[in-house]
């Protein structure tokens, strides 16, 4: 027989006993089902959790400080040296940070591997304007090379000479405009003040309006010309040395390999670095959350186990019944291996049919719900779809069914294989 | 002399162990010539059918051999005695052995599908033989809605399908009225006498056997010269 044949008899014979097949495949289906659940679950978080993280950072960047070595109380003052400077840090009152100068940056710059340095500038605008609307006030991300989700309007151009800003969404209405799409392409003043108190005023085109974002904090995103123009405004007037201390340093690579990223971090560890990649910063949210999809599709594979034992126990009453069926095809001249095959291939099609059946109403019910929700409880997390399905997940998801429900076959396909084809006749 | 397409020496089959032991043949030789004709008689529990299938290589013997045209059964590889069951030997069974959920055509023609023959080669076989048994308008009926004797000569049809050299009957009228029985018996005799066919028929009954050319009487695991008991 020819496996072509073999899959047509084996689909034959699975729709032989429709009730008992049926019922296979609804157990079949409620472990695909909640699979695919729990796989789009994790699909959709992570994809929201990218897409945030994107509007954080540059995934191609470290950020940069100065090891602390020795903060240990126990251990007494720390010996002067004339080569270290201290900047005041958050955290406890009185806390100090080891700062960088443009030796470290050089330092840093010469790590193979880092094709860039820029210091980290705290900007501290005081308020945006528009039209002569009433002020509010901003804050701006400090960090470069950040994706944000936009709502409306395009993404920042860092080599323009135009200063340019994205907007949080929240700062739509207040401003005065009507929606995102009017804001877009409007100069704004941004208010930042100087050293010795002058208050400067610069002028910015929207380019873009941000999504309401889960880990951006509400600041504004700015290009590389307003954030020049910003900096020179707020250094006005200020000594020379503390325009040449930073806390941190952004040092990009071109895209990378974990290996590499990983070599680069212990270089500059060695050069008494600390280098955090935003996926160190953030990988813990993910870790979490994997961790808990982990947890839901553990659930859904002890259905699919259970599911198994069903397909055994639909596939050795079949085998009892066509007892003599398959004597007599035995005795046809019909091979033990094809007699397997047969029945295994059985199995394989019953779990195929129960994993398509069950993964296509998860997507069709799932895409249905997360719509809901994200239209619903969730519409203050923009951009979340907590259900989201990879076609290549999906298909893994029927594929594991399809394995677990071949490898369930195996019993009762190798009972039919070895069976004596006279044994078979003669049974009663 | 031709070498006989089936040869038995010294045939023994045992069945259980211990107490329950049962010895079902005790020892048989017999030839069977090509073409020729052959009843095995006997009553139930003579080993009767036990001999069919040890010659028919549905069943291992305990001991003895069984040679097929000159070669021993016991030398063939798995793949060889599957083609041999398929294309040289037909079994007639006295329970007909049909799919019941099937179509008359797709049970005549599961030899060929077992062979890996094509679909169309298939459907045009299966045709050409039922057509030879009458049997041409039933082709798409279900296999379970036919009378008793035409499922008996639905089963001669797929056991003829592949044109084997021979024909195996199990009690082939066993199940079927006199006027029935009687057309199955001279279908089985023509595709003797004229298409050359081995035919083995196992039978416990006397007039049917007595249509054959060489009967064999089997008792108690062991043939017997006369048929003693029709004698006495």
């Amino acid at each position: 027989m020819n496996p072509l044949e073999i899959l047509k008899t084996a689909m034959e014979n699975s729709f032989r006993s429709k009730l008992r097949t049926l019922l296979t495949i609804l157990a079949i289906f409620v472990g695909a089902f909640t699979l695919t659940i729990t796989n789009g679950l994790g699909t959709g978080i992570s994809n929201y959790i990218d897409s945030q993280i994107a509007a954080v950072g540059s995934s191609n960047s470290f950020t940069v400080g100065r090891t602390d070595t020795g903060g240990n109380p126990a251990s007494g003052p720390k010996k002067y040296d004339a080569s270290t400077k201290v900047l005041a840090a958050g955290g406890r009152p009185g806390s100090t940070q080891l700062a960088l100068g443009q030796a470290d940056l050089d330092a840093i710059g010469a790590i193979p591997g880092i094709t860039g340095v820029t210091p980290v500038t705290r900007l501290s605008p005081d308020f945006i304007q528009w039209n002569d609307h009433d002020k509010y006030q901003l804050s701006v991300s400090p960090l470069a090379g950040a994706q944000p989700q936009l709502a409306a309007g395009a993404a920042l151009d860092d080599s323009a000479a135009q200063p340019q800003l994205i907007l949080p969404s929240s700062y739509v209405a207040p401003l005065g405009f009507a929606d995102n799409n009017q804001a877009v392409g409007q100069d704004a003043t941004i208010g930042i003040t100087d050293a010795t108190g002058t208050m400067h005023p610069i002028t910015a085109r929207i380019t873009g309006i941000e999504q309401s974002a889960l880990l951006g904090g509400g600041g504004a995103f700015i290009n590389k010309s307003l954030s020049t123009a910003l900096a020179d405004a707020q250094g006005t007037g200020a000594p020379a040395a503390s325009r040449s201390v930073w806390a941190n340093v952004t040092a990009s690579f071109a895209p990378s390999s974990a290996a590499q990223v990983n070599d680069m971090k212990g270089k500059l560890a060695a050069a008494g670095y600390t280098a955090q990649t935003l996926d160190d910063r953030i990988g813990t949210v993910k870790t979490v959350i994997n961790g808990i999809i982990g947890v839901l599709d553990a659930f859904a594979v002890i259905a699919l186990v259970a599911a198994g034992f069903g397909i055994v126990n639909t596939l050795l009453m079949s085998v009892q019944e066509r007892t003599r069926e398959i004597g007599l095809m035995k005795a046809m001249g019909m091979g033990s291996r094809s007699v397997f095959a047969l029945f295994s291939t059985e199995a394989a099609f019953i779990g195929f049919l129960g994993s398509a059946i069950g993964s296509a109403a998860a997507i069709g019910l799932g895409t249905a719900v997360s719509g809901a929700l994200a239209r619903g409880p969730l519409s203050d997390l923009e951009g979340l779809h907590i259900l989201a399905f990879a076609p290549g997940s999906v298909a893994g998801v029927i594929l594991l069914v399809m394995a677990i429900a071949f490898i369930a076959g195996t019993l009762p396909a190798w009972r039919a294989a070895r069976q004596n084809p006279i044994d078979a006749l003669r049974y009663e | 002399m031709s070498v006989p397409i089936l040869a038995a020496q010294d045939l023994t089959k045992t069945y259980g162990r211990g107490p329950d032991r049962f010895d079902a043949l005790k020892g048989v030789s017999l030839e069977i010539g090509r073409g020729d004709s052959v009843a095995i008689v006997g009553k139930s529990g003579s080993g009767k059918s036990t001999l069919m299938h040890l010659l028919a290589l549905l069943d291992t013997p305990g001991g003895g051999q069984v040679h097929v045209d000159g070669t021993d059964a016991k030398t063939l590889s798995g793949r060889r005695l599957n083609a041999l069951r398929n294309t040289m030997f037909g079994f007639v069974f006295q329970q007909f052995f049909l799919n019941p959920g099937s179509s008359v055509l797709e049970n005549v023609v599961l030899p060929l599908k077992i062979a890996g023959v094509g679909s169309r080669e298939r459907r045009a076989r299966g045709m050409a033989v039922l057509e030879q048994l009458e049997l041409g308008d039933k082709a798409r009926n279900k296999a379970g809605n036919l009378s008793g004797g035409q499922k008996q000569r639905v089963v001669i049809a797929r056991a003829l399908i592949n044109s084997p050299q021979v024909l195996f009957a199990d009690e082939p009228t066993g199940n079927l009225d006199t006027a029935t029985g009687r057309i199955v018996e001279d279908i089985l005799f023509d595709l003797n006498a004229n298409h050359g066919i081995t035919l083995i028929t196992v039978t416990h009954d006397h007039d049917l056997a007595a249509r054959f050319n060489r009967r064999l009487y089997i008792r108690d695991g062991l043939l017997i010269n006369t048929d003693e008991e029709h004698a006495a």
